[in-house]
């Protein structure tokens, strides 16, 4: 970037007075342009910081061998379908992230969705509370019983894969409790719950806006950001690759409204959890707490040591899953319109934390982001709708799901390993 | 070198610790001026890392006085070591890998602005702390996983200094380096010296200690033996007040070795 700034005659060395400060370093390979930017990434990629790569080339695979056995598959009635199922178990995912980055897991959530949505349609249909009221006491449960994991963990530092097993089956019994005698109950179909999750989607003209708008929105920080980092001397992204990047995203943006619009558009639902993923990934990558919670998983010794509260970290992220766990289980519910004893049950669990790891969060901590969550339910949902139009069995979709899931755990601790051996790890 | 500063800004007289029958250490007298390298040199045991955790506030001395910037003080905590202006590097460095170099740099004190980190503030911080300690990092948002030995204990040490300290304690800050690492590292020693800083060295490795201490301070068997200027003293005399005897094991092989050449350094 020295050719595009003006030289400074008089300054004694020039070259530090025209680079800016964070690219003076004579060993460092400064990328320029757009070529740069790219042969930056593939040397990235090369060394194993694959980032979502691997998902997002492994869900082009999956897409691809579904069209070409059953053209339905990439169907708008289809997609739109897929938009809806993914949105439950995608919001638990969420949850999941968060305790993989501390490299902590919780194997309860599936319970504690059924739990949640045993509450609220007890309360909404039973006791004929109000719809707030319900979803409320939902999502109060959720973060008291992660509340108590994170009191567990601090307090007697039990590991948080026997505190969480042990809620899972905790959990699983107050389940069934709070059910009853009824054992399924059904939510009317015509209440604002199952309306919101199953029949209400965005007009056509605001699903547009909103695709445009977001890469806008994008666009503006990024400049903004640029003209700070200008302003303190440091070396700006290039306009060029600003652009191509708002571009690229709209048009993404547009193509996947204009396909989901052909049918019956882009559901509240779906929208609710794509806010969801932006709004988690901007806490764990501009705040504080998400600063911390990287570190924690990256070396508690050393969060500790710099005066981080690493209890209160450990807490907040407990209750932040299980309430995302709880939310998922109201998902769940007011999609199927009914919650039951199997509710939150069966693959609930295993695919919630598959979707992470799929998604690219690693197993060991520290490393990953909250869209891996949508990315990885992306993944699933994908393999479960497709082998489902090709009426395959469950039995063959559990062990396909399954080798996925190995497949990309795999891939992390290949990358991790690579990342290891060029100084990326 | 520079003995111009008369008061020193941190004293210790007459420190002693106990831990059950073990007296760890007994009246130790120690002290660093602005501006000044001491070396605390000792064998394992001698008290050196007792010492250094009761100026950091890990322990509290049981006995003696300690006097920081002219006035007396009792540290409690290490967070009250912090506020005061003494900075600890201990031998771990307690880095995150994950984190690039500003992460690091500011983990724990990040900067906030409208609520969301301001990196931009902390870059420029950082290359401004860096410059000043003219450390050899290439790029400040790189994983700090990918750095060499020497430059994980530099962003260790500028972290150090985010909090402004007069004293900087170092443990044993090159004993993982390579030669070159290890010089560089010295480097940042005489930095810190030429920005006023006091700075206390913690080394088993006598020629760095003969390369950069304006000072070294001898301790043995938890009590001060002997304090040498290094301009002029040689190796053998320091060794000689560790292991508290003027033929020992570390002389007598070096006399075997060079029977006609008893002062080379």
């Amino acid at each position: 970037m020295s050719t595009q700034e003006t030289p400074t005659p008089a300054a004694a060395d020039p070259t530090a007075a025209a680079v800016p400060a964070d690219l003076q370093d004579e060993r460092l390979i400064a990328s320029q342009g757009v070529g740069g930017w790219a042969s930056a990434t593939w040397g990235r990629l090369r060394s194993g910081d694959l980032g979502s790569a691997p998902v997002v080339i492994g869900l082009v695979l999956i897409w691809g061998v579904f069209y070409a056995l059953e053209p339905a598959f990439l169907s708008s009635r289809n997609l739109v379908n897929l938009t809806l199922q993914m949105v439950a178990v995608g919001t638990i995912s969420i949850g999941v992230v968060l305790v993989l980055l501390l490299g902590e897991i919780d194997l309860s959530i599936g319970s504690m969705a059924g739990l949640s949505a045993a509450i609220l349609a007890v309360l909404f249909v039973a006791q004929q509370t109000s719809v707030i009221v319900a979803i409320l006491t939902a999502l109060g449960a959720g973060a008291v019983v992660g509340l108590a994991y994170g009191f567990l963990y601090n307090r007697f530092g039990v590991p948080s894969f026997v505190i969480t097993l042990a809620g899972l089956l905790a959990l699983l019994g107050l389940q069934l409790r709070v059910l009853g005698d009824q054992g399924t109950i059904n939510l009317p179909f015509e209440s604002s719950l199952v309306r919101f999750a199953s029949q209400q989607f965005l007009p056509v003209w605001l699903a547009y806006a909103l695709a445009v708008l977001a890469p806008a929105l994008y666009a503006l920080a990024s400049i903004r950001r640029n003209s700070r980092r200008a302003e303190a001397g440091l070396s700006t992204a290039p306009m060029s690759r600003l652009v191509l990047r708002a571009v690229g995203l709209a048009a993404i943006l547009v193509i996947v409204v204009a396909v989901l619009n052909r049918d019956r558009g882009v559901s509240y639902m779906f929208l609710t959890f794509l806010l969801l993923v932006v709004v988690m990934d901007l806490a764990i990558r501009r705040t504080t707490w998400g600063r911390s919670v990287l570190a924690i998983g990256g070396n508690v010794e050393a969060a500790r040591r710099a005066g981080i509260n690493v209890k209160r970290i450990y807490l907040s992220v407990f209750t932040l899953c299980s309430t995302f766990a709880a939310l998922g289980g109201i998902f769940a519910a007011s999609r199927l319109a009914s919650a039951n004893q199997s509710s939150g049950g069966g693959d609930t669990n295993l695919n919630a934390i598959a979707a992470a790891v799929i998604g690219g969060t690693s197993l060991f901590g520290g490393r990953g982001s909250a869209y891996s969550a949508l990315l990885g339910i992306l993944v699933i949902q994908s393999i479960s709708n497709g082998l489902d139009l090709l009426s395959v069995e469950s039995n063959v979709k559990f062990m396909v799901t399954g080798a996925v899931l190995l497949l990309a755990v795999i891939i992390d601790s290949i990358s991790r390993r690579s990342r290891a051996a060029h100084g990326r790890a | 070198m520079t003995t111009t500063s008369p008061a020193p800004v941190l004293s210790m007289t007459g420190v002693s610790k106990r831990f059950g029958a073990v007296q760890a250490l007994k009246d130790i007298e120690f002290s660093v001026e602005a501006g000044e390298v001491v070396a605390l040199v000792g064998d394992n045991g001698a008290g050196k890392s007792t010492l250094v955790k009761a100026i950091a506030g890990v322990y509290t001395p049981d006995e003696g006085q300690v006097v920081f910037d002219g006035t007396p003080v009792q540290i409690s905590s290490p967070a009250e070591a912090q506020q005061l202006g003494i900075a600890t590097v201990f031998q771990d460095l307690a880095l995150c890998d994950n984190l690039d170099v500003v992460g690091n740099l500011f983990l724990g004190s990040e900067v906030v602005r409208n609520r969301a980190l301001d990196e931009v503030t902390m870059e420029k911080e950082s290359w401004r702390l860096l410059r000043e300690l003219s450390a050899k990092i290439p790029s400040v948002r790189i994983p700090v996983a990918s750095l060499s030995g020497g430059q994980r204990q530099t962003v260790a040490i500028a972290r150090s200094l985010l909090g402004k300290p007069k004293v900087v304690m170092l443990d044993e800050p090159t004993a993982a380096l390579g030669v070159a690492q290890t010089a560089e590292v010295l480097n940042l020693v005489e930095r810190l010296r030429e920005n006023g800083l006091g700075v206390i060295l913690i080394s088993h490795n006598m020629s760095d200690v003969m390369a950069v201490a304006d000072r070294v301070v001898v301790l043995r068997l938890g009590r001060n033996n002997g304090e040498f200027r290094v301009s002029d003293t040689n190796v053998q005399e320091i060794i000689a007040a560790i292991t508290g005897a003027t033929t020992n094991a570390v002389s007598a092989r070096a006399a075997r070795k060079a029977p006609h050449q008893e002062e080379q350094s």
